[in-house]
């Protein structure tokens, strides 16, 4: 069936993109906390203030006049980032995995020029890619070296994990794995595998590309059900601790996993998708009223234990 | 909880308000609901003819006063060379004509128009009452074989009757047959006694309340008429109306009364053979006229912020401004229960009042020629490396040539329409080609011909609702309604359900 019924849904519990954005967004999200999670610089920060490993930002770029000396900016990294501050859902990002001569090698193997990274940066900061086309500044972060036990659920890019984060507990998680048609992106909009993961084990549960079942990464061919990631309530501390810097009460954390420094919180997203409930098989809305349902304050720690023994199960 | 209950007592409270509005101008103002309705207005010609005469000459005439279920539109003199005056004297309107010498046979016209309507009620003055008592010595002064008579006759007719309703009308029969009984007789052989003068002495005497009124029926094609001599009498306070011809009780609906009373409905100075008449003609009006009338002259002092109190440029502005709403309801429909992806939340309403000035067609087809090209043309410019700003700046200027282009080569084809292309917003066609060609490069042709093909579908729905004449007629004469609209968008902003489109996106989730 291509299409299914109000009363279906609304007996699994899925929560729609109404009920996401007075419910949840409207209720939680206040206006004036935006800026931690839209302004990525500031993310970094607050996250490092309690605690938080995120990704090591190299430099930034605040204006056209600064771009005469992009050369001596990236002279020092073989490879590095190059993201919007104030982007979103993953655009305008241009990832340089090494440099070849003068040139730089994009992870799809695609060869760019200084100047080809000149422009990019400009239009950047002329709003090409920020919220409501503002003028943004461009962050140059050091490249996350994805762990190889990831390798075999990954195409050309690097997975993370998304988890939904209701009033400081996490309530659902996913994992994106690029594949060839989403171009190396972990958006599932184009075609990246969402890989729903169980919050008491971070074990895989159920895979989608493009809203369709799929047991196995379609380029890679591995098979999702021996997914099992780990340092899981590390992670999940990760998640919930964000919730403390922010105060958004319906929050998305992005987090990927580094060889090196392990679990590195990416970003943070104040209107997180609804795809995740896809990923997972599973509506939201049983775990949003168990959550509602609590008396009892908990710390971060607390919230997580609570997560994966209690919310898991429902 | 509270928030809630706040949100539906202000839905509630603004769709009263425009509601209320509304039905009282439908009602008590007589503004047509659609525009297609038809209304009858009668015009009646009172036309006064006078022949040449050396003397000096004053006319007087009176005038009819506002009456229940017939509204006075507006009147119109016709006066000729004479001066002309209104006078009010003792609760009478006359208007006074007034000439030193006449030198050819002039007629003088006063026409007013009437909507006939039965929920109006004029501002009620307490009719003079011509009953009972005072007059009565008018039957003492008779002799004793003519008081007889009258006595006679009230017992002739008290016995055919059963109350005061039948009473008059048989007395009104009586005088009125061909061969009338013998008390009428004598009365009617009294000096200066005529039949309608005999039958209100006898009424006085039965001490029943009654006017005399003279008027005339609203009837299309009455030409060259007199009044209409009706008795309306008081029962058990309801009024009849007994015309004198013949007893009948005739409808008052119909009947417009020009005159009340007993005084002169005309007074003439200076001339014996004025020859005062009526004629009653009926005109269909269309009811975009009748609102313009019943809103611009309402005394309702609210309604002075009527949009017809504009110049009319303004007017016509508003008439497209008011739209908008509409399109705004439709975006939101489209966008928060069906699920329609747009390019830019508002931008299908401005191509939609695009496409009201370009007919549908020809807007739907520039539309995809100018983006077409735009977009092609922005291909090969985000080859040539600016900056955003100096890139869309030039997207501009080549939407602007290829409107240009476009228009002369139409015109030289002999393609008018086309000519209206000016009526895109160019503005916004740039940058809805600049979004598109990221939207193309991000996310790809799929994602970019979705939203586009999305803002089109909701631009083309967006234009059937706005070019409504329904439509168009409603929101101009009643723009209360835009609280109406306000409080559904209100509604639909706290719509917490699922939208149409999401029983296809989770459809994995409903197995």
């Amino acid at each position: 069936m291509w299409f299914t019924s109000f009363a279906k849904l609304q007996k699994k519990g899925v929560v729609g993109m109404n009920y996401r954005n007075v419910e949840l967004i409207g209720r939680y999200n206040k206006r004036s906390s935006y800026p931690l999670v839209d302004n990525k610089i500031i993310t970094k920060k607050i996250a490092h203030d309690v605690g938080i490993a995120v990704t090591e930002l190299y430099s930034t770029v605040e204006s056209q006049s600064q771009l005469k000396n992009l050369h001596d900016i990236l002279l020092p990294y073989e490879n590095f980032v190059i993201k919007p501050n104030h982007g979103s859902g993953g655009k305008g990002i241009i990832v340089i995995t090494h440099r070849n001569g003068d040139h730089f090698v994009k992870a799809s193997g695609d060869v760019l020029t200084l100047e080809d990274l000149r422009r990019h940066i400009s239009n950047t900061l002329s709003g090409l890619y920020s919220l409501g086309g503002r003028y943004d500044i461009v962050i140059i972060e050091k490249l996350v070296v994805f762990d190889p036990m990831f390798a075999k659920y990954s195409y050309e890019g690097v997975p993370d994990i998304r988890i939904i984060v209701y009033r400081g507990y996490p309530v659902m998680a996913m994992m994106r794995c690029p594949t060839r048609s989403s171009d190396g992106k972990a958006n599932l909009h184009q075609g990246a595998v969402g890989v729903g993961i169980d919050l008491k084990t971070g074990k895989a549960i159920n895979a989608v590309v493009r809203n369709r079942p799929v047991e196995k990464h379609p380029d890679t061919g591995y098979d999702f059900s021996g997914l099992h990631i780990p340092r899981w309530e590390e992670i999940l501390n990760i998640a919930s601790l964000s919730y403390d810097m922010t105060g958004l009460g319906y929050l998305g954390a992005d987090i990927v996993f580094d060889k090196n420094m392990g679990p590195l919180l990416l970003e943070l997203n104040a209107r997180p998708g609804l795809a995740i409930q896809i990923a997972n098989d599973k509506g939201l809305r049983g775990r949003i009223s168990f959550i509602d349902a609590q008396k009892d304050i908990r710390n971060a720690k607390e919230r997580v234990a609570f997560s994966m023994n209690s919310v898991s199960l429902i | 909880m509270s928030s809630k209950f706040q949100l539906f007592f202000i839905v509630f409270i603004l769709s009263m308000l425009g509601i209320s509005i509304a039905f009282y101008k439908v009602v008590y103002l007589d503004v047509p609901l659609t525009p297609h309705e038809k209304k009858s207005l009668f015009t009646v010609t009172s036309s006064i003819e006078l022949q040449k005469t050396k003397n000096p000459i004053v006319v007087s005439l009176s005038l009819p006063k506002p009456q229940d279920g017939m509204k006075i539109i507006s009147n119109e003199v016709d006066s000729g060379d004479f001066g002309y005056t209104i006078s009010h004297d003792n609760n009478l309107d006359r208007a006074t004509w007034a000439k030193r010498e006449l030198d050819k046979a002039t007629k003088i016209y006063y026409k007013i128009t009437i909507l006939s309507d039965t929920l109006y009620t004029a501002s009620s003055q307490e009719l003079e009452l011509l009953s009972s008592g005072i007059k009565d010595s008018q039957i003492g002064l008779w002799d004793e074989s003519e008081q007889n008579a009258v006595k006679t006759l009230i017992d002739y007719v008290h016995k055919h009757s059963a109350d005061d309703v039948t009473f008059v009308a048989e007395l009104i029969t009586l005088f009125n047959a061909k061969q009338t009984i013998e008390p009428i007789n004598t009365l009617l052989k009294i000096k200066g006694e005529t039949k309608i003068s005999l039958i209100s002495a006898i009424l006085q005497h039965q001490n029943i309340v009654f006017h005399k009124l003279r008027g005339i029926e609203l009837l299309d094609g009455q030409k060259d008429r007199m009044l209409i001599t009706m008795l309306r009498v008081k029962f058990a306070n309801k009024w009849y109306l007994y015309s004198l011809k013949d007893g009948q009780i005739t409808q008052s609906s119909n009947f417009f009364v020009w005159h009340e009373g007993n005084s002169p409905l005309l007074i003439t100075k200076g001339e014996s053979k004025a020859k005062l008449r009526f004629s009653v003609t009926e005109t269909k009006v269309s009811a975009t006229t009748i609102a313009k009338n019943m809103i611009k002259d309402a005394n309702a002092e609210f309604l002075n912020f009527s949009l017809y109190t504009l110049p009319s440029l303004q007017q016509n502005a508003f008439k497209q401004i008011l739209l908008v709403p509409i399109g705004a309801l439709i975006v939101v429909i489209m966008r928060i229960l069906i699920g329609f992806r747009t390019m830019g939340t508002f931008m299908p309403i401005l191509f939609s009042l695009a496409f009201i000035q370009t007919t549908l067609l020809s807007g739907i087809l520039l539309f995809i020629v100018i983006i077409g090209a735009g977009l092609f043309v922005r291909t090969y410019l985000s080859k040539l490396q600016l900056l955003l700003v100096a890139r869309i700046s030039a997207v501009i200027i080549v939407v602007v040539a290829i409107m240009s282009i476009m228009s002369i080569v139409s015109y030289r084809l002999g393609m008018d329409e086309v000519l209206k292309i000016t009526f895109f917003p160019m503005i916004i066609l740039s940058w809805t080609i600049e979004r598109m060609s990221i939207l193309w490069e991000e996310e790809g042709s799929h994602e970019a011909l979705t939203q586009g093909g999305g803002s089109l579908i909701v631009a083309v729905i967006a234009y059937f609702a706005m070019d409504n004449v329904m439509v168009r007629y409603i929101t101009f004469n009643f723009p209360e309604l835009l609280l109406v609209i306000l409080s559904i968008i209100i509604l639909i902003g706290r719509y917490t359900g699922y939208r149409l489109s999401e029983l296809i996106r989770f459809s994995p989730l409903g197995k």
